[in-house]
């Protein structure tokens, strides 16, 4: 049986790889993956709370309406993405700024 | 309470997703001109869902839904405000929103989200809320499609806002693996009964506080809101200096008498649930948040810049008095939420409205405004003293109460560092009162305002000023409406 503190740091280095991604990318679609990687890693904490607790399905429950968001989050971010990228034909965040003083 | 005995006290919002759904098939059978009818239909359904909502005072504080979200007076008070200032914001928009029709049922989706955060009680609650006004905000920020700027704003926030809200959702995962609960009463119980690894905790309290100090936009999270302001439509742009904040501030207030402290039956002492220093941070939080705002806002050239560096310091000021974890403290961010959507939403008012006839939103062309329209550069002079709390106008009273509620507190250095605060933030709101008055600018000619715009100047403009000499009303509304559900 795997214990459960294997799942936690997996989950952890899951959510340090997303948050390095977010800090590290240049790329919006790169930085949107590093948010992904943030949420799956919490819903990886919560199934293996909810698995190693007194059955309790929040937690999981918590899971599936988080990868729901996930998926609505995604499809505004494109959204948004693609608005930029046929104005500038580059979606790379350190060039987009235009209002820095 | 079960799910069906509980829609009878979920009107409103039911009756508001009701209106949303009908606003977006009205405005499917309308003719392009016709389309601005769609703002009235939502400015209606937003006035009758208001009604609703006065009358919920009458209900005993309970738990909906399985204690998925509570109804007690907090609630209600904050499902108001948001429900107020989305209503100005819809007559706010109609001058420059004529054909666009689905951004008034964007609006209402907010307002939805905002009134669901108003009355969280689950850490699933907290996430949907959050991302349901989050999400719909995204795409409001990028409303002119055209603009690069609007463009710019969205992306922004779309990308620090998703960050935060999934550095929340792992704090509430710590949360939820210690206590095995996720109704915030229940966290309160498992917390206050067993004694749980406070480095744990507080990890999880810093993350947590990660993802609502963006919302409220709290130094460090901050750094989305200058540019989310700057790029964002007007309109837009004061629709998030007011409502989704104020829902924050719900949210944050919700967690503080859940999971961070526990409340006597009596609503008056807070007494922390762990040893975890959460007031001592929240208070360098607020310091931080408050100074950092009021610097930068020193700078700015651009007056929405320099609107959203001081809605940085003001979300600093409410900080600063809920850090002290006081009954009153939380009276006073109420009525100073009230005080601020006025004098704000008027000076966002100005702004939007003068930007046309200035050509910028540079604060150098604001250069001769009292000579040009004495009415708008009066009223815009009037708001920027009441930002910085001048007596005798309503901010002073806002900022008195939150001062007042830290000193009674005793948190004497938080409360000396929240006035020279105040002094600093003097010089930029005065700098734009100069420039108006003081100064004549090249181009002379008078600028002219329609009856419209000097109505609803008038409907910010009065409340600011009467604020100023006779508060009572607001301030027994919010001690009224001091009454949590405490599980």
């Amino acid at each position: 049986m795997i214990q459960l503190n294997t799942f936690l740091i997996i989950s952890a280095i899951v959510f340090s790889t997303g948050i390095f991604t977010i800090l590290y990318k240049k790329n919006v679609i790169g930085i949107l993956m590093g948010v992904e990687l943030i949420l799956n890693s919490v819903n990886l904490n919560f199934i293996s709370f909810a698995k190693y607790s007194d059955a309790q399905i929040n937690g999981q429950m918590i899971a599936i309406f988080i990868m729901i968001l996930a998926a609505a989050e995604a499809a505004i971010a494109l959204a948004i993405i693609l608005n930029i990228y046929r104005d500038r034909a580059m979606v790379d965040v350190t060039l987009i700024d235009e209002m820095k003083n | 309470m079960n799910n069906l005995e509980s829609l009878q006290f979920f009107i409103p919002e039911l009756f508001l997703t009701a209106g949303l759904l009908v606003t977006i098939i009205v405005e499917l059978l309308l003719k392009k001109e016709q389309k601005v009818f769609t703002a009235y239909l939502a400015a209606t359904v937003l006035l009758i869902t208001i009604f609703f909502l006065i009358r919920q005072y009458a209900i005993e504080p309970a738990a909906l839904f399985g204690g998925m979200v509570v109804i007690d007076p907090m609630a209600v008070f904050f499902k108001i405000l948001t429900a107020v200032s989305t209503l100005i914001i819809v007559f706010f928009s109609i001058p420059s929103f004529r054909v666009k029709a689905e951004y008034y049922v964007l609006l209402l989706a907010t307002t939805l989200g905002m009134m669901l955060m108003a009355q969280v009680n689950d850490l699933l609650m907290i996430i949907l809320a959050m991302e349901l006004v989050g999400l719909v905000s995204y795409v409001l920020a990028g409303y002119r499609r055209s603009d690069p700027k609007s463009g710019e704003a969205s992306l922004k926030y779309i990308l620090f806002g998703a960050a935060s809200t999934g550095i929340m959702a792992f704090g509430f995962s710590y949360i939820y693996g210690l206590t095995g609960q996720t109704n915030l009463f229940e966290i309160q119980q498992a917390l206050q009964s067993t004694q749980h690894n406070p480095v744990i905790l507080f990890v999880a309290f810093v993350l947590i506080i990660a993802g609502l100090g963006y919302k409220i936009a709290m130094v460090p999270f901050h750094f989305w809101l200058p540019d989310v302001y700057e790029g964002a439509p007007t309109p837009v742009t004061a629709f998030f200096s007011v409502g989704p904040k104020a829902a924050g501030m719900a949210v944050l207030i919700r967690f503080i008498i859940s999971i961070v402290a526990g409340v006597s039956a009596d609503g008056q002492t807070f007494t922390a649930n762990a040893p975890i220093h959460a007031q001592e941070l929240l208070a360098v939080l607020a310091v931080l948040t408050m100074t950092l705002g009021n610097l930068s806002a020193l700078q700015q050239k651009n007056i929405k810049r320099m609107m959203a560096y001081s809605s940085i310091a003001h979300a600093g000021y409410m900080l600063m008095a809920l850090a002290v974890f006081t009954s009153q403290s939380v009276e006073a961010v109420m009525f100073y939420l009230v005080v601020y959507m006025f004098m704000n939403f008027g000076a966002f008012w100005v702004i939007h409205r003068m930007t046309p006839h200035l050509g910028s939103e540079e604060i150098t062309a604001y250069t001769g405004l009292g000579y040009r329209a004495p009415l708008v550069a009066v009223a815009m002079g009037v708001f920027m003293f009441s930002l910085t709390g001048l007596p005798p106008l309503a901010g002073f009273i806002g900022k008195f109460y939150l001062f007042a509620a830290v000193i009674k507190a005793e948190w004497y250095i938080l409360a000396v560092l929240g006035v020279l605060n105040s002094v600093v933030s003097l010089y930029y709101y005065a700098y734009v009162t100069k420039v108006m008055f003081l100064n004549r600018g090249d181009d002379e000619s008078a600028v002219s305002i329609s009856s419209y715009d000097t109505a609803l100047l008038l409907v910010f403009l009065i409340p600011t000023l009467v604020l100023g000499v006779y508060w009572v009303p607001v301030i027994s509304w919010a001690t009224q409406s001091l009454h949590f559900f405490l599980g």
